[in-house]
C-alpha cells in the first residue's frame, strides 16, 4: 500500500468540536439476537470517527439506525443536542445524515448529475420539464468542491467503482450533510484510489462536519481517523482518540471478550490428506487459495465478512467458476466443473443460507433427504416412495431430527432441524467431505450444542472430514482442529488449535496487505 | 380458499415444529373446488338450456377439450420448472402440417404411423430447441418461446404453401380422434385419459417430475445438490413439445385436415387450463389431474355460452377473466408473499 498522506495533523484531534450526532443508550433487538445493547456513541464536528468491531458486533445495525432504516428499541438519537427520530431514509437526509453503503444506490443508466439530483430536479419555467443545464451546472460545482474531475453528463454505469463512490459523496454534499457515514469505503478500491478518497474526506471535513468511518482495515483507521469506537457483541467497548491506540490495542478491544466455555478439541494426530486445494483463484476475489483437509479433521475457516470463505467453498464445489486451481482427493487430481462433479466425488456443501441453497422448502423431509441420490431410489424409472421414506426415517432417527413425519414440508421445521435435513441429504449420498458454512447460524443455543456433538461424531466415529466456515470465534476455537484464516481473498495463516487465540485470528483476519504486517506494539 | 390455510401457524415449543396442512391435501382441495365449479357451471347451463346436458353435447364438449387438455399436460412440466412455453398453439399448427404432408396424397403419401411418429418427433425437436435456448443460452422463457411461436407460425404457412392440407382421402386417419372404440365415447377422450395417466406417473413417480418440481421450487439448491439442472429443464420442454405434437395429430384427425393457421391462442387455453387446475405459475407445484379438469372447465364455459347464444368474442373475455381469477387464487394460496 502506498503511503497515504493527509493533513490530518492539522485538525484538532479527539473531543474538540461541537457534538453533532449522538446515540444515547441505543438498543436494538432482533428475534433471538440483541444486536445493540445500550450503546452510547458521539460524533463531533471535525472528526473522522472510526467504528470497528467483529462481524455481528453491531456496526451495521448502528449505521442503519442513523440511516433511518432501523428503528431503535430503546435509547435516543440526538442531533446537536436535540432528540430526533429517523423513521425513514429521507428523514435522515433532511437531518443532514448521509450514508454511503457498500453497495451504491445509483442508477447506472442515468448521468452523474441526474443521479445526484434524483427526485429534486430543478424545473424549467412551467414546472414540467427538467432543467438539465441547471443540474449539470450544480453537479459540476459539487464535484469541483471535492476536487474530482468527473463529467456530470456521463452515465454512472461507465464510471469506475471509485468514481461512483465520489458521486455518492457529492450527493451527500448536495444535501448539505453534516455527518457522512461510510461503510467499508475502501473495500473495492485500489491503493491510489484510497489515497484520493482520503483527500476527499479531508476536503469534506470542516469544524461543522464529521465522517463516521466503518472499516476492518487497521492501517487505514490509524491513518484517517481521529477517534475510534469499538463495539463487541452489541456493546460499547471503548471510545478513544486514535493517537492513543496501536493496531494491536484495537484488535485486543475487538476480540477481548471472555469466552463463556473454554472448551477446546483434544489434540489429534495428523492423518493423510482427504482433500488438497492448490492455488484456487476466482476472477472476483480468491487469490491462490491453498490448504489441506486431513481425514477425520475439522478444519475451521475464520475471517471477516467478505474475506472469501464462502467463495472458496463455492468455487471448490464448482458452484461458481474458478480461474485456476488444482484439487486432489485422497491424492488424486480431480476435475470439478459443476456441483454434480463435487457430489459424485463425495463433497457435500451445507450453505449458510439453507433456505436458498440447501432445501426445497415446499417439498417434504423425505424428498429433500433423497434429492442428491434419487437414482438409488428408482426401479425401472419409477421412484420408490416407500424406500425413500424408510431412508428419510433412518436419518431423522440417527440425527434426532424433530419432525412429526418425513412427509412434513421442511419449511415447517425449525432452523436446527432444517440443518439436519440438509446433512441427511449428504449422508444419504455417502459424502465423506462435508463443508459446513456457518453451521449454527439462525439456530438457537440448545440446538447448537447438538450440532457440535454431531460434527464431532461425524469426524471421530464416522471418519468424515469437515470444513467448518464460521464467523463465531468461540465456535471456531472450540470445534476446529486447525484454523485457516482468510482476509481479502487470501489465506493469511493456518493455526493449530493449540496456538490459536482470538487475537491471533483477528490479526490474521485483518491483514489486508501482504507486504505490510501489523505492527505488534 | 379455505380459512385454515390463512390461520396463523402455531409453533409448539416442545418439538419446534410448526403445524400446517400438508401440501398434497391442499392440492386435492383445489382440484375438488375446480371440479365443483365445473359441476355448478354444468347445472347452471342445463337449467338455462336443457340441451346442454344431452350426451351428444357433452361428448362433443369433451372431444373439444382434448387438444387443450393434451397441451396442458405437457405444459405442466414446463410450468413446474418455473418456466413457460408459448409454442403449444402454433407449434401444433406446424407439427400437424408436417405430419399431414408426410401422409397426404399431395405430400409424400407415407403410412399413417409414419405421420404420427413424424408429428411427435417434430414436436420433440421444437421442445429441444425451446429448452436449449432457455436452459443453456439463458434466454427468458417468455421471450424465447414467443419468438419460437412466430417461427412455428411461419414454418406452418411455408410448409403448407399457405393453404389447408386435406387428409380427407386418408382412410382411417379421422378415426384416431373421433372413432369410438368404446361406444359413444370418442377415441380422443380415451387418448387424453391415457396420456393423463402417463403424465401423472411421470410427474409424480419418476425423477423427471421430481427434478422439475425441485427446479421450480429452488433451482440453486437443486443444482448444489448435484443435479444437472439444465438437462432436466430441457427435458421438461421436450415433454411439452411431444404433447404439442400429439395435440397436432389429434386436431388434424378431428378435422381431417391440417390448417397452418389453426392454433393461435391455443397456448393461452393450455396455460389457463393448467392454472385453473392448480399448477402454480411460479413453479414448484403442478397438478396433472387438474390440467385435465382445467381443460374441461374451459370447454364447458365455451360450450355453455355458445348453447346460450353468447357471441364468440364475449366468450374470450369471459375466459380471460376466469384465468385472472385462477392466477389470483394462486397468489392467495401462497399467502401473497414470495418465499
Amino acid at each position: 500500500m502506498t503511503v497515504i498522506e493527509t493533513n490530518i495533523g492539522s485538525r484538532p484531534e479527539g473531543a474538540a468540536g461541537e457534538v453533532l450526532l449522538e446515540a444515547i443508550g441505543v438498543s436494538k433487538v432482533f428475534p433471538g439476537v440483541r444486536a445493540l445493547n445500550e450503546v452510547d456513541f458521539t460524533v463531533r464536528g471535525g472528526e473522522v470517527h472510526a467504528l470497528v468491531g467483529e462481524n455481528g458486533a453491531g456496526k451495521s445495525t448502528l449505521m442503519k439506525i442513523f440511516a433511518g432504516l432501523y428503528q431503535p428499541d430503546g435509547g435516543e438519537i440526538r442531533l446537536r443536542g436535540e432528540p430526533i427520530t429517523l423513521p425513514n431514509p429521507l428523514s435522515a437526509h433532511h437531518c443532514g445524515i448521509s450514508v454511503i453503503h457498500q453497495e451504491f444506490f445509483l442508477m447506472n443508466h442515468l448521468t452523474v448529475a441526474q443521479n445526484i439530483f434524483i427526485g429534486r430536479e430543478p424545473k424549467l419555467a412551467g414546472g414540467i420539464l427538467n432543467d438539465d443545464r441547471a443540474i449539470n451546472q450544480k453537479a459540476s460545482e459539487l464535484l469541483d468542491r471535492l476536487g474530482v474531475e468527473i463529467d456530470p453528463r456521463v452515465h454512472v454505469g461507465r464510471l469506475t467503482v471509485a468514481q461512483q463512490q465520489m458521486v455518492e459523496i457529492a450527493k451527500a454534499l448536495s444535501f448539505n450533510s453534516s455527518v457522512l457515514i461510510m461503510d467499508e469505503p475502501t473495500a473495492a478500491l485500489t491503493a491510489t484510489e484510497v489515497d484520493t478518497l482520503f483527500r476527499i474526506i479531508d476536503k469534506f471535513i470542516t469544524p461543522k462536519t464529521a465522517v463516521v468511518y466503518i472499516s476492518h482495515r487497521m492501517e487505514e483507521i490509524k491513518k484517517i481517523s481521529t477517534s475510534v469506537t469499538v463495539l463487541r457483541d452489541g456493546e460499547l467497548v471503548a471510545t478513544q482518540p486514535s493517537s492513543e491506540l496501536t493496531i494491536h490495542d484495537i484488535i485486543q478491544l475487538m476480540v477481548g471478550r471472555q469466552i463463556a466455555s473454554d472448551i477446546r478439541p483434544e489434540p489429534r494426530v495428523a492423518t493423510s490428506a482427504a482433500l488438497e486445494v492448490e492455488s484456487l483463484s476466482t476472477a472476483k476475489l480468491l487469490k491462490e487459495v491453498s490448504f489441506t483437509l486431513e481425514k477425520g479433521e475439522i478444519l475451521g475457516f475464520a475471517g471477516l465478512m467478505g474475506a472469501g470463505r464462502t467463495e472458496t467453498a463455492r468455487a471448490l464445489i464448482g458452484a461458481d467458476p474458478k480461474t485456476a486451481g488444482t484439487v486432489r482427493i485422497s491424492g488424486e487430481v480431480v476435475r470439478i466443473g459443476h456441483p454434480g462433479d463435487a457430489v459424485r466425488l463425495g463433497i457435500g456443501y451445507l450453505s449458510e443460507d439453507r433456505k436458498r441453497y440447501g432445501l426445497i422448502l415446499r417439498q417434504d423431509v423425505a424428498a429433500n433427504t433423497v434429492l442428491a441420490s434419487i437414482s438409488e431410489f428408482t426401479k425401472y424409472g419409477i421412484l420408490q416412495d416407500a424406500a425413500m421414506r424408510v431412508a428419510a426415517e433412518k436419518w431423522a432417527k440417527a440425527l434426532s431430527t424433530k419432525t412429526p413425519s418425513v412427509r412434513q414440508q421442511v419449511r415447517n421445521l425449525s432452523g436446527g432441524n432444517q440443518q439436519k435435513v440438509v446433512l441427511a441429504k449428504w449422508l444419504q449420498r455417502d459424502c465423506d467431505i462435508l463443508i459446513f458454512d456457518e453451521p449454527t447460524r439462525g439456530i438457537d443455543v440448545g440446538a447448537k450444542q447438538e450440532i457440535y456433538d454431531l460434527l464431532n461424531r461425524l469426524t471421530k466415529e464416522e471418519g468424515k472430514s469437515i470444513i467448518m466456515i464460521s464467523s463465531e470465534m468461540e465456535e471456531v476455537l472450540r470445534m476446529s482442529d486447525r484454523i485457516v484464516v482468510m482476509c481479502d481473498g487470501r489465506i493469511t495463516g493456518v493455526l493449530d488449535n493449540a496456538e490459536a487465540t482470538q487475537e491471533r485470528i483477528m490479526e490474521l483476519a485483518t491483514r489486508f496487505d501482504p507486504t505490510e504486517t501489523p505492527n505488534e506494539a | 380458499m379455505s380459512v385454515t390455510t390463512n390461520a396463523p401457524i402455531s409453533e409448539s415449543p416442545a418439538t419446534g415444529v410448526k403445524w400446517a396442512i400438508p401440501e398434497r391435501y391442499k392440492v386435492f382441495l383445489q382440484q375438488g373446488m375446480v371440479l365443483l365449479v365445473v359441476v355448478l357451471l354444468a347445472i347452471f347451463f342445463t337449467i338455462m338450456r336443457p340441451n346442454f346436458a344431452s350426451w351428444s353435447n357433452i361428448s362433443s364438449l369433451l372431444l373439444a377439450s382434448v387438444v387443450t387438455g393434451v397441451q396442458a399436460l405437457g405444459l405442466s412440466f414446463v410450468i413446474a420448472t418455473g418456466g413457460i412455453d408459448l409454442t403449444p398453439g402454433l407449434g401444433m399448427a406446424a407439427t400437424s402440417v408436417f405430419a399431414a404432408l408426410l401422409i397426404a396424397d399431395e405430400g409424400l403419401g407415407l403410412p399413417i404411423w409414419v405421420g404420427i411418429i413424424g408429428g411427435i418427433a417434430a414436436g420433440a425437436l421444437l421442445g429441444l430447441i425451446n429448452g436449449s435456448l432457455i436452459a443453456y443460452l439463458k434466454m427468458q422463457p417468455m421471450i424465447a418461446t414467443l419468438a419460437m411461436m412466430m417461427v412455428c407460425w411461419g414454418a406452418a404457412l411455408v410448409m403448407a404453401g399457405g393453404k389447408t392440407v386435406s387428409l380427407r382421402s386418408i382412410a382411417g386417419y379421422d378415426q384416431i380422434a373421433i372413432g369410438q372404440l368404446i361406444p359413444s365415447v370418442p377415441n380422443g377422450v380415451i387418448i387424453l385419459i391415457l396420456l393423463a395417466i402417463v403424465a401423472g406417473i411421470v410427474m409424480n413417480k419418476t425423477a423427471v417430475g421430481r427434478y422439475a418440481l425441485a427446479i421450480g421450487s429452488n433451482k440453486e439448491a437443486t443444482r448444489i445438490s448435484g443435479v444437472n439442472t439444465p438437462r432436466w429443464e430441457v427435458l421438461a420442454y421436450i415433454i411439452c413439445g411431444v404433447f404439442t405434437g400429439i395435440s397436432g395429430i389429434l386436431m388434424s384427425s378431428r378435422l381431417s385436415a391440417a390448417q397452418p393457421t389453426l392454433g393461435q391462442g391455443y397456448e393461452m387455453y393450455a396455460i389457463a387450463a393448467a392454472v385453473i387446475g392448480g399448477t402454480s405459475l411460479r413453479g414448484g407445484r403442478a397438478s396433472i389431474f387438474g390440467a385435465v379438469i382445467g381443460a374441461v372447465t374451459i370447454q364447458t364455459i365455451f360450450n355453455g355460452l355458445t348453447v346460450m347464444g353468447v357471441q364468440d368474442q364475449w366468450q374470450k373475455v369471459v375466459l380471460g377473466v376466469v384465468v385472472l381469477v385462477a392466477v389470483f387464487v394462486d397468489i392467495m394460496r401462497r399467502g401473497g408473499k414470495e418465499e
